[in-house]
């Protein structure tokens, strides 16, 4: 009993030893990539797609949220952030202070949209005022007819995701004018799977959250119009592409550090991403970038052009002028 | 030489031959490093208490520099990370009691029945399968239970009543209930079995019927093993952790309707830890603050649980 033990123990030691020799061996090149879970299904289609031609790079891609991947990025644990939300002036010192500089790439649209249950006849569209007056903090709407007169007098069942999200930054900054600013009693949660179910069972139920997770499941869900004052747009990828959707489309980008981008294998990943997006991203359900703004993004890549032009824009400026200027 | 002979009282017994005595003090030397190394086992558990003692204490503390105590354990408002903050943890601790409350109607009642059932009435064969089922039931990762209460509960529940929300603090409890039956079941069986069956005889005995002997002379008998293990459940449910993060929700209101979205304690440390918060900001504080108040509850639950069990000691000859 005691020799098939010891037999056993030599047998593993052995074989992770031989294990990591092959890992350590013939160490392949890396491309950590962290950060939002909205951008995550695009770069991971974009690094499955890289690896399958690139057979001796791995590109490791997590899912720590917009905010828990700036936390690495900033003390070069990672190579790129994904990030659904330009990076905050304190991320951008405190990586500064590491010494780490950033080159911002907008990789794609998506449009935060408002939904509601199909069997809700009564809405089509909502102003930014009736969404500021419903989400706003300490707001008393309660009931639909709250909103707008000769609505039913039914109560409003609102979701959204949760204060870590990315598309809830963005939207209480559009809405309310303030990043964080919205009213407690709403039901959040971070996984948007969740937030469909939720309103797909609840007539009253209205949410928002990405254009993407609207687009899988159109048959159980009814989108709205937002009106910014000047007419009601429905959300499309045509909208959300030509900026007519506003003030919640919003671009999603990925932060390269500096230092990664002189290695070979990051510069080959980015460029890959940047010419494969228009494809890929569409096929995730988010929505391309208009085609010069690709190659906009891409000559800021190869010129190193560090720094945010995004940070501090407001929502709905047009994008071409950011990155020209 | 000699000397060492007479100062070694193990020596002193035995005989006095040399080979003898370098043996006696080598086993004297493993005895007593024996014990410094279990010492130093049972000194390690203090240890780490005293340590997170520690840590909570101090962060709690920065954190009451910049909170008022009051508005902390009596506001009702508790948005810390939402604009305009507010620190008032009075729907946490609701949530939480919210959860235990519901937890302890299912679990606590089903818990002892089976046990009674176990213990009085059931055959060894019933025992020998049913014993060792509570045992898995007890072994299920409570995330997995988290994920059964969200996937297959809470649209049961949604069949039944419509205005359900996705999120309900009746699914967490019926899932929290589930899992601390088992302890409660295991605790009171052995506490009923540790009765002695002189008590179930001399009821017999005076024309008593099986029922009654059960619930009326056995069940009595048990009862501070029997009210130990209520607490060690509440106990449980109070810090129970994955299974609420995922079902019962994370929007802390003071409610007592179970079928709204509710955040417990726990719930929002999850949320808050995994979260971008960065470190050393208030925000970040309270989930020391938090802690420290879940540490507090439970500490309350488990002295308590030892004043019933003193207070309602049996001791039988």
């Amino acid at each position: 009993m005691r020799k098939g033990m010891l037999a056993v123990a030599l047998v593993a030691a052995v074989g992770t030893a031989c294990g990591g020799e092959h890992s350590s061996g013939s160490a392949p090149a890396t491309v950590r990539v962290d950060g939002s879970s909205t951008v995550f299904p695009i770069t991971e289609a974009v690094a499955e797609e890289f690896q399958r031609v690139n057979r001796d790079v791995r590109v490791t891609v997590g899912i720590s949220g917009t905010g828990g991947g700036f936390k690495k990025f900033q003390v070069g644990e990672t190579d790129i952030n994904d990030a659904s939300r330009p990076i905050k002036d304190s991320e951008a010192e405190t990586a500064a202070a590491s010494g780490i500089e950033f080159i911002e790439l907008p990789v794609a649209f998506d449009g935060i949209s408002l939904v509601v249950n199909p069997e809700n006849t009564f809405v089509e569209h909502l102003t930014v005022e009736e969404l500021n007056a419903i989400w706003r903090p300490g707001s008393t709407v309660q009931t639909w007819s709250d909103v707008r007169a000769g609505f039913p007098d039914r109560p409003i069942a609102l979701y959204g995701p949760g204060t870590d999200s990315g598309t809830f930054d963005y939207f209480t900054d559009a809405i309310n004018g303030d990043e964080g600013a919205c009213r407690a009693d709403f039901t959040a949660s971070e996984d948007d799977n969740v937030l469909v179910q939720g309103v797909a069972g609840d007539p009253n139920a209205l949410a928002f959250f990405g254009y993407a997770y609207y687009a899988e499941n159109t048959e159980r869900l009814k989108v709205l119009a937002v009106d910014p004052g000047d007419g009601a747009v429905a959300p499309s990828d045509q909208t959300i592409n030509d900026g007519t959707y506003r003030p919640l489309s919003r671009p999603i980008f990925i932060y390269i550090s500096t230092e990664a981008a002189d290695r070979p294998e990051i510069q080959a990943f980015v460029r890959f991403y940047l010419e494969n997006a228009p494809d890929l991203v569409s096929e995730v359900g988010y929505v391309p970038l208009p085609d010069n703004v690709y190659r906009m993004a891409l000559e800021r890549f190869e010129n190193r052009v560090t720094g945010s032009v995004f940070a501090g824009a407001e929502p709905g400026a047009a994008m071409e002028e950011l990155m020209g200027g | 030489m000699s000397s060492t002979i007479l100062e070694s009282p193990r020596a002193m017994e035995g005989g006095t031959a040399a080979p003898d005595l370098r043996r006696k003090r080598m086993r004297s030397w493993r005895e007593e490093s024996i014990k410094a190394v279990l010492f130093l086992c049972a000194l390690l558990s203090v240890a780490v208490t005293i340590a997170i003692i520690v840590v909570l204490v101090k962060e709690a503390l920065t954190f009451l520099q910049s909170v008022n105590v009051w508005g902390f354990l009596f506001g009702t408002r508790w948005t810390p990370l939402l604009e305009p903050r507010s620190f008032g943890v009075l729907p946490l601790l609701g949530g939480t009691f919210l959860i235990v409350l519901g937890s302890a109607l299912i679990g606590i009642p089903i818990g002892l029945a089976s046990a009674v059932y176990l213990s009085e009435y059931a055959t060894n064969r019933v025992r020998g399968i049913v014993k060792p089922i509570l045992e898995i039931l007890a072994g299920i990762p409570t995330v997995v239970y988290g994920y059964f209460a969200l996937t297959f509960i809470t649209p049961l529940i949604r069949i039944v009543l419509p205005g359900t929300n996705i999120f309900n603090a009746a699914s967490a409890s019926i899932v929290v209930g589930i899992m601390v039956l088992p302890m409660v079941a295991s605790l009171c069986d052995d506490a009923l079995r540790a009765v002695p069956d002189s008590l179930r005889q001399g009821a017999y005995a005076v024309g008593a019927t099986h029922l009654a002997v059960s619930t009326r002379v056995v069940v009595p008998a048990a009862l501070s093993g029997v009210m130990a293990s209520f607490v060690l459940a509440l106990s449980r449910a109070v810090g129970e952790t994955m299974a609420v993060t995922i079902a019962a929700g994370a929007t802390p209101k003071l409610t007592l309707n179970p079928l709204e979205s509710i955040q417990t304690m726990t719930a929002y440390i999850v949320q808050v830890s995994l979260g971008d918060t960065p470190v050393g900001t208030v925000e970040y504080q309270t989930i020391f603050a938090v802690g420290m108040l879940l540490f507090v509850v439970t500490l309350i639950a488990n002295i308590g649980a030892h004043r019933i069990l003193r207070r309602f000691r049996e001791v039988y000859e």
